[in-house]
């Protein structure tokens, strides 16, 4: 019947933005670069031909400034989809970001709603060095007041963006640099998703292994590779870091009774330590072996790939240590 | 072929506990080999799938031959198993961003993971004394589980079948070897001490009293015990003496000396015997015992000994005055436990007495040295409750 | 349980120790652990492996009274 749906994560963002734009027309895009240019990842390319420049807006190079009137439009009724190029970036607008769209509902008693989505890149593996190559949508799901998305599958990054479009707060998407060229089969039969449950990828029996992003594609493959060795790991995906789906996991860990948490994000202080610290909270006495993590070593990102990749979480990484909980040395 | 002990020449592959295919890990026995010492079960510290076995059963080969190959799945084969190493190596650390994990060593200390501990509950069975093979060495759901398959502890109305078991004119070439040997190369001195085991047997007679028959303890822990804790306060006595001099041991694992009926002696190592419990350590003696007899001892347990201990029983003579077993340093020895005369207060009177010896190498230590292990012996046996 | 059946039993384990004593030889009042070389580890699995097969708790205070065949046997018939 239809075509092959065979389409890369780029391609999936670019039809969730272009169905946005179709089926409301208080949607509008707002970012650096995303018009003319395309998008810096090439996600909006040809939306500018197709709905406009109202509807698709080149912004001045200063993300307090638009940020903070995406807050505005969205204050005022409006559905903008902002994008911030990457994490690093959205650095400077931080202060919109969490004093004003995440506190404005609260301080305002829930008079004022601030239905604002914005789309972020994130994480490192590009060569682009240190003050381009952060993960720190960890940091983002510690803010009361913002749900924090993670799409890694195909599914994900097609129709999340809908369901925070529906969602009356301020939805922060982050969309990982290394996926965008991942392609696969879309299923057909997927026409929507929700934006509050994590998801089991693989079934296991011997040690659950908590990632998102592209930490689950790397922990798919450490999964590969410890089947081979008789050890059946079960993956999550996280997909939502705020709120965190713990009875997802806690069931999971409930099961196999061993856990290793992968976060590109620096060890101290990151998600990887808050979804730890909940299991320990409240699945202790299922637990057979140590907690453990496979987190981004704390060092400014390299500009070296060998170092790069050295710095990352890798598959070989998480295989080691899942295998370490379930066949002690 | 590994080494089992500092004389072997060869060994005589008897049974391959492996096949090619199968994944093996550290620890997993792998083969049974038939020494002087009788049949010792071989185990492996490397770890993947096993490629080839290269020697036939039966076959008879030198130490440091190759006797199997195993690989890391999907690479090129790794280099075979040979030589057996002096102890058995620590962990190597794995690659993670996980420092916490890769600094510990597998630690005793009786570690229990929630969930076993949960699980034991659940059998009713008491962890305390099982052996974990969990993280850090923690006792984990398959041990608990493991342990209540097996029911009784040491049960032994049904012993396993002996495999090829010892000869004993073989065992008895093999301890002339190596005792010939110490008296050449090891310049020994022999101190000995008496203490009094009036506290030490009284507290073990009311713990014996409030425990079921399985559970009760023999004298001889207590002298293990004692003897482990006090090579902590005098390390230069546990270790081993090389081309490099003295190197201590990496931890106090003490050589059991056990008598074979039919004669002969073996004294296979009880590891890390400082930190275990009493309770686990007479299961362990017991576990050993058995096997010692029946066959069935790992070749971990033959090379890893950092100092030996031996008692005569309570129908031997007073005072045993040992022989070191090369590579290690000393010899602690106790004659059997008797009442004798003693001076208490002002005046003579009976008290459960024993002799505790020690033969040191003199390369190592000196007399003064030597007395500080028998005094801290002496003050440890006075406070039982604390062994 | 019959004298008869005690003492079969007692030298059934009695041989998982010392299988290569003499059990047919051996003289009711004689000192079992002299007769068959049995250490105090010896005894006390015997010990255990007759708590196991009976039920008995023996208090350690008992243990002279199962020193010969004799003495076990009358012991375990009370």
């Amino acid at each position: 019947m239809s075509a092959s749906t065979q389409i890369t994560y780029r391609e999936a963002c670019r039809q969730g933005l272009r169905d946005a734009l179709l089926n409301d027309p208080k949607t509008f895009l707002m970012g650096e670069d995303i018009g003319r240019y395309g998008g810096c990842y090439a996600v909006t390319k040809g939306l500018l031909d197709e709905f406009g420049e109202e509807r698709v807006r080149d912004t001045p190079l200063s993300e307090s400034a638009y940020v903070g009137a995406g807050i505005g439009a969205a204050l005022v009724g409006m559905r903008p989809i902002v994008e911030i190029m990457t994490v690093n970036f959205s650095l400077l607008a931080l202060d919109q970001i969490i004093n004003n769209a995440a506190t404005i509902p609260h301080m305002s008693g829930g008079q004022f709603a601030v239905p604002l989505v914005i789309r972020i890149a994130t994480g490192g593996g590009r060569r682009v060095a240190a003050q381009h190559s952060h993960s720190l949508e960890g940091w983002y799901a510690h803010i009361p007041g913002l749900r924090i998305l993670a799409p890694a599958v195909l599914e994900d990054a097609r129709f999340m963006l809908a369901a925070a479009l529906a969602d009356p707060n301020p939805v922060l998407i982050f969309e990982h640099v290394m996926l965008y060229n991942i392609e696969g089969e879309l299923d057909p039969a997927v026409t929507s998703v929700d934006i509050a449950h994590a998801k089991v990828r693989r079934q296991g029996t011997d040690v659950t292994v908590i990632a998102y992003g592209n930490g689950l594609f790397k922990a798919l493959t450490a999964a590969d590779t410890m089947a081979t060795e008789g050890i059946e790991a079960e993956v999550i995906d996280l997909r939502v870091l705020r709120p965190l789906d713990t009875a997802t996991l806690l069931a999971s860990v409930a099961k196999t009774r061993r856990c290793v948490i992968v976060d590109e994000g620096w060890r101290s202080g990151s998600l990887a330590a808050e979804i730890g610290m909940r299991i320990a909270e409240q699945a202790f006495f299922d637990l057979d072996a140590p907690l453990r993590r496979v987190c981004g070593r704390e060092v400014p990102m390299p500009y070296a790939a060998h170092l790069e990749d050295a710095a990352l979480p890798q598959p070989a990484d998480i295989a080691a240590a899942a295998r370490g909980l379930v066949r002690p040395a | 072929m590994p080494a089992l002990g500092a004389d072997m020449e060869a060994g005589t592959l008897v049974e391959w506990l492996i096949k090619p295919g199968d994944w093996v890990k550290r620890g997993d026995v792998v083969a049974v080999v038939e020494t002087q010492k009788g049949a010792i079960e071989i185990e492996i510290f490397s770890e993947g799938v096993v490629s080839e076995l290269v020697v036939p059963v039966g076959a008879k080969v030198p130490v440091g031959s190759l006797i199997a190959r195993i690989g890391v799945p999907g690479e090129a084969p790794t280099p075979p198993v040979t030589a057996f190493p002096a102890a058995p190596p620590t962990p190597a650390p794995p690659p993670t961003t996980t420092p916490v994990a890769t600094a510990l060593p597998a630690l005793r200390g009786g570690k229990i993971t929630p969930a076993a501990r949960r699980r034991a509950a659940e059998l009713g069975i008491d962890p305390a004394g099982l052996l974990g093979t969990g993280v850090e060495g923690a006792v984990s759901v398959a041990d608990v589980e493991a342990a209540a398959a097996h029911s009784a502890p040491v049960s032994l109305v049904a012993l396993p079948p002996r495999r090829a078991g010892f000869d004993s004119a073989e065992m008895r070439k093999a301890i002339a070897a190596a005792m010939g040997r110490s008296k050449r190369e090891i310049p020994h001195y022999y101190l000995s001490h008496t203490v009094d085991l009036g506290a030490a047997l009284a507290w073990l007679a009311a713990f014996n009293d409030s425990q079921p028959v399985p559970n009760r303890l023999l004298p001889a822990v207590l002298l293990l015990k004692a003897s482990a804790l006090a090579l902590r306060e005098v390390p230069q006595l546990n270790g081993a003496y090389g081309d490099g001099g003295f190197k201590p041991g990496p931890g106090i694992h003490v050589g059991w000396a056990i008598s074979l009926r039919g004669g002969g002696l073996i004294a296979p190592a009880i590891r890390d015997a400082d930190t275990r419990s009493l309770p686990e350590l007479m299961s362990v003696m017991r576990d050993l015992v058995q096997r010692a007899r029946a066959g069935g001892l790992r070749s971990s347990e033959l090379a890893s000994s950092t100092v030996t201990v031996t008692s005569l029983g309570d129908r031997g003579a007073e005072t045993v005055m040992g022989i070191i077993y090369p590579p290690q340093v000393a010899l602690i020895g106790y004659g059997s436990i008797g009442s004798r005369p003693w001076v208490v207060g002002k005046r003579v009177k009976p008290r459960p007495l024993v002799t505790v010896s020690l033969a040191a190498d003199h390369r190592v230590s000196d007399g003064h040295i030597g007395a500080l292990l028998l005094i801290a012996i002496e003050r440890l046996l006075q406070e039982p409750e604390k062994l | 349980m019959s004298d008869t059946e005690t003492k079969s039993m007692i030298v059934e384990l009695l041989s998982a120790i010392a299988p290569e004593g003499d059990f047919a030889a051996l003289v009711g009042t004689e000192d079992l652990r002299e007769t068959l070389d049995l250490d105090s580890m010896d005894f006390m699995n015997f010990v255990v492996a007759l708590h196991e097969r009976t039920g008995i708790d023996i208090p350690e205070a008992d243990y002279p009274k199962l020193r010969t065949l004799d003495g076990a046997i009358a012991y375990l018939a009370r």
